[in-house]
């Protein structure tokens, strides 16, 4: 189980990541005091896709990873899309 | 690809590949939670909003602080094994579990709180509510309950990892297991990045 | 080890002996067995209860059970049926014992895991059984468990709804643990193109493991929070919704239908070149109808609720798309069929079964397009035409994919062979006996007789009496196969390593297999199922 060829990604790399987190988390706070209307919640829901994406690309190293991981991870999200739409396609309409 | 060496141990990137996988498991199992979220929400958005008033955003928010945080010190602490610096990757990974606790405490407070003012399923203080607000009690108790699960789980990786790197069983050449947790550990973060807006900032 | 005198070569039947050895074994070859064996007990006590169901609907009202008791066995038949023995069936003992050595493999991705899975599935098997006899009585709510009645009824529904979690926790592992082991232990050589298909379905099948089987895990567990804690998200006096349980359940539910199919036709797909000694028709087809049937096996749940009120246009959405999933099915149907067409075919048993499999699956099949198009759902939900159509297509299909299997692979595992007389008289059993069992229920559901009934009209009663001696037959059947298999596989003739002339490489190692399978890893240079070269090894 050696590890070999890992990308090393160094303590101020992280930090930047971190950083970028904070200010988006921050203005996913602010966002909710500017009223936007029934956008609220997409505009929440895209900087939690942002953050999320960077935590996996970053943090999770996927960046890092081998082609394949990635369009596993990619089509695992898209399938939970498509589930929760399928789903809607009942609610919507009801 | 080719097998052309055996041992015994389970090389890096086929544990790596089990884990990516365990975590989708992990997604979907939030998923279907996510689904219940999403259907509520669009039948009573009127009532979400209103619930989540409730709801104390300044813990959210310090809480969601703490994970970032936390999740970065995991991924240092990575780096730091990798650097054969063993010292500052425990001390990380020890940085990282009190803040695990920080956030449980948090959490500790935030639902005693609301046990104290007599709201939680079943109580009758919220059977009185309307609907589209018990859904959402419902929803927060299950989601923060259920990721507050895996905080408890993701610690005890931690704690495990922190002494097999104490007793050189994970080094600089071998991590596979500090990376699974710490691949694990950011999951926890990943669902409250969700969980915070949808439950905390929708007011 | 050459010093040991023994009558026969070491394998990894007997390089080590006693329960203990069994118990605590990472290797893949024995917990697939450990898997059959358990399996083996649980189908028979399911089937039992089948009969004795059956035996209550010989004649109208109540003959040996009361309404209640009647509940609850085919809650208990259900459960034990579709968790125990046919989601996990096919990958978990088949899958388990042949995946590492098709693939060139010593074993899979992570050994302890396996066996871990094993505990687990064991676990969850004994709550499910426990439900049936801890006190209360036995859980009443159909294997669908469908909210509100799963959220109120007195029974020990927590147990039975635990039971599936763990089930269904099992099931998970094992698809993780086949996923790993196909991208990561494949022999040199062997590309994805070179893969056997059954190594291919066995794919398709894990991935929906992994990714259907955690939102019933969460189901489940939201229903036991709706019992114990009063969450109430199903609950419509608290504001929830119970159609919402039924999106999550069959979201899982259904591509748990292609977990056990997928396999199934994975089986018959290997047997079918063997004993026609030619290609498989269309292999690239093949490999990608199982990867579609598993992608748009996902996106169909909705054809179960129908009937449960859901918006007009996801129904039309649902029945549209269960449409295409016939399309790839098709496609497999003919490449079975292509693949006999001008071959030496050779009727053993394995093929004898494999063939049936082909017959009932398409009734099966066809009679599944009746109920996936909206209006002729309407009047066949909840009939006993639904019955029998999935009995088609479940046990028609996927049971006899398992016994075309253990057919097939028997000499193999054991390194003997059962006699073929037998076999092939306990197939014209089950043949038949199937037929008459489930082929009535198709009839008086179109007449209009309810499922999950003890009791019914007298006007049904010869499609009823009918089915009941179709049981009989059926148990007769199954006892006489499973005689044969048991009695030979300790004194069977000895079998050689390929009787059948196989080509893939389970085949190119010894009867029974070593215990590490090959001595020495092998290097693919060729697809599989290339009968004209003889096989260099």
């Amino acid at each position: 189980m050696k590890n070999h060829d890992n990308h090393i990604s160094s303590d101020s790399a992280n930090w930047t990541v971190l950083l970028i987190l904070l200010i988006l988390t921050t203005l996913s706070i602010l966002a909710i005091k500017i009223h936007v209307g029934a956008f609220t919640v997409a505009l929440a829901l895209l900087l939690a896709s942002v953050k999320v994406t960077i935590v996996l690309t970053y943090f999770m190293h996927l960046k890092f990873e081998n082609l394949l991981l990635r369009l596993m991870v990619g089509g695992v999200f898209l399938l939970f899309a498509i589930v929760i739409a399928i789903t809607f396609i009942d609610y919507y309409f009801r | 690809m080719s097998t052309t060496e055996h041992s015994e141990h389970i090389d890096s990137d086929t544990g790596k590949l089990g884990m990516w996988l365990f975590l989708f498991t992990e997604l979907f199992l939030f998923g279907g939670l996510f689904i219940v979220y999403a259907v509520m929400r669009s039948k009573y958005a009127a009532d979400f909003h209103h619930a989540a008033l409730e709801l104390n955003a300044f813990i959210g928010a310090t809480n969601t602080v703490v994970l970032l945080v936390s999740s970065m010190t995991v991924a240092m602490s990575l780096t730091a094994i990798q650097q054969k610096k063993a010292g500052k990757a425990m001390g990380l990974l020890l940085i990282t579990l009190i803040l695990a606790g920080v956030f449980m405490v948090n959490k500790y407070f935030e639902w005693g709180h609301k046990f104290e003012i007599h709201l939680y399923p079943g109580s009758d203080v919220m059977k009185s509510m309307p609907h589209g607000e018990i859904m959402f009690f419902g929803l927060y108790y299950m989601m923060t309950g259920l990721h507050a699960i895996h905080v408890i789980i993701g610690g005890i990786l931690l704690t495990v990892v922190i002494f097999k790197i104490n007793s050189g069983k994970i080094n600089a050449e071998h991590y596979l297991l500090q990376e699974n947790s710490a691949l694990y550990w950011h999951l926890v973060d990943l669902i409250w990045i969700f969980l915070f807006p949808l439950l905390y900032l929708i007011t | 080890m050459t010093n040991t005198v023994t009558k026969e070569p070491l394998n990894y039947l007997n390089h080590e002996t006693g329960l203990w050895s069994w118990l605590t074994s990472t290797d893949h070859k024995r917990i697939g067995l450990l898997y059959m064996y358990s399996i083996t007990v649980f189908f028979c006590v399911a089937a039992i209860l089948g009969l004795l169901m059956r035996i209550e609907k010989m004649a109208p009202g109540q003959t040996i059970m009361t309404a209640q008791t009647y509940n609850g066995m085919f809650t208990i038949h259900g459960i034990i049926m579709i968790f125990i023995v046919v989601i996990p069936g096919l990958a978990a003992v088949f899958g388990n014992i042949f995946l590492p050595i098709m693939i060139g493999a010593k074993d899979v991705a992570f050994p302890k895991l396996n066996l871990f899975s094993w505990y687990l599935f064991m676990t969850g098997a004994m709550l499910g059984l426990y439900s049936q006899f801890a006190n209360g009585h036995s859980p009443d709510t159909g294997w669908t468990f469908y909210v509100p009645y799963s959220a109120e009824a007195s029974s020990n529904v927590v147990v039975a709804l635990t039971a599936a979690f763990v089930l269904g926790f099992a099931s998970i592992l094992t698809g993780l643990n086949f996923i790993v082991t196909i991208h990561r232990m494949r022999a040199p050589g062997m590309t994805w193109f070179r893969m056997p298909l059954f190594p291919w379905s066995l794919y398709a099948t894990a991935w929906i493991q992994l990714l259907a089987t955690p939102i019933v895990g969460i189901t489940l567990l939201m229903v036991i929070a709706e019992r114990t804690l009063h969450i109430g998200f199903f609950d419509p006096s608290l504001g929830g919704d119970p159609v919402l349980y039924q999106h999550l359940f069959w979201i899982y539910s259904h591509p748990a239908v292609y977990v056990m199919i997928l396999p199934a036709m994975g089986v018959v797909t290997e047997i079918f070149p063997t004993f026609s000694q030619k290609p498989v028709f269309g292999y690239v087809p093949i490999v990608f109808s199982s990867m579609a049937i598993a992608l748009v096996g996902y996106f169909v749940w909705g054809h179960h609720m129908f009937t449960s009120g859901m918006s007009y246009e996801s129904r039309w959405f649902f029945s549209f798309l269960t449409f295409l999933v016939a399309i790839p099915s098709a496609i497999k149907v003919f490449n079975w069929l292509s693949t006999m067409y001008g071959g030496s075919v050779d009727l053993k048993p394995p093929l004898l079964f494999a063939i049936s499999f082909i017959f009932l699956f398409t009734i099966g099949g066809f009679t599944g397009l009746a109920l996936g198009s909206l209006a002729t759902n309407i009047q066949l939900h909840n009939t006993e035409f639904v019955v029998a159509h999935f009995h088609y297509i479940i046990f028609g299909g996927m049971g006899f994919a398992f016994f075309a299997a253990i057919h097939y692979w028997f000499p193999k595992i054991y390194g003997r062979m059962y006699s073929f007389k037998w076999a092939n008289i306990s197939w014209g059993f089950l043949f038949v006996g199937f037929n008459l069992l489930y082929f009535p229920l198709f009839i008086v559901g179109i007449q209009g007789m309810p499922r999950r009934y003890f009791d019914y009209d007298p006007k049904f009663q010869l499609g009823e009496a009918l089915s009941t001696i179709g049981a009989f037959i059926l148990i007769i059947g199954l006892i006489g196969m499973i005689t044969n298999l048991i009695y030979h596989s300790r004194r069977g003739a000895i079998a050689p390593a390929n009787p059948w002339h196989g080509v893939t490489l389970e085949w190119q190692i010894p009867s029974p297999p070593p215990h590490e399978n090959f001595d020495e890893i092998p290097v693919i240079t060729h697809e599989p199922y290339r009968f004209d070269h003889p096989h260099t090894n």
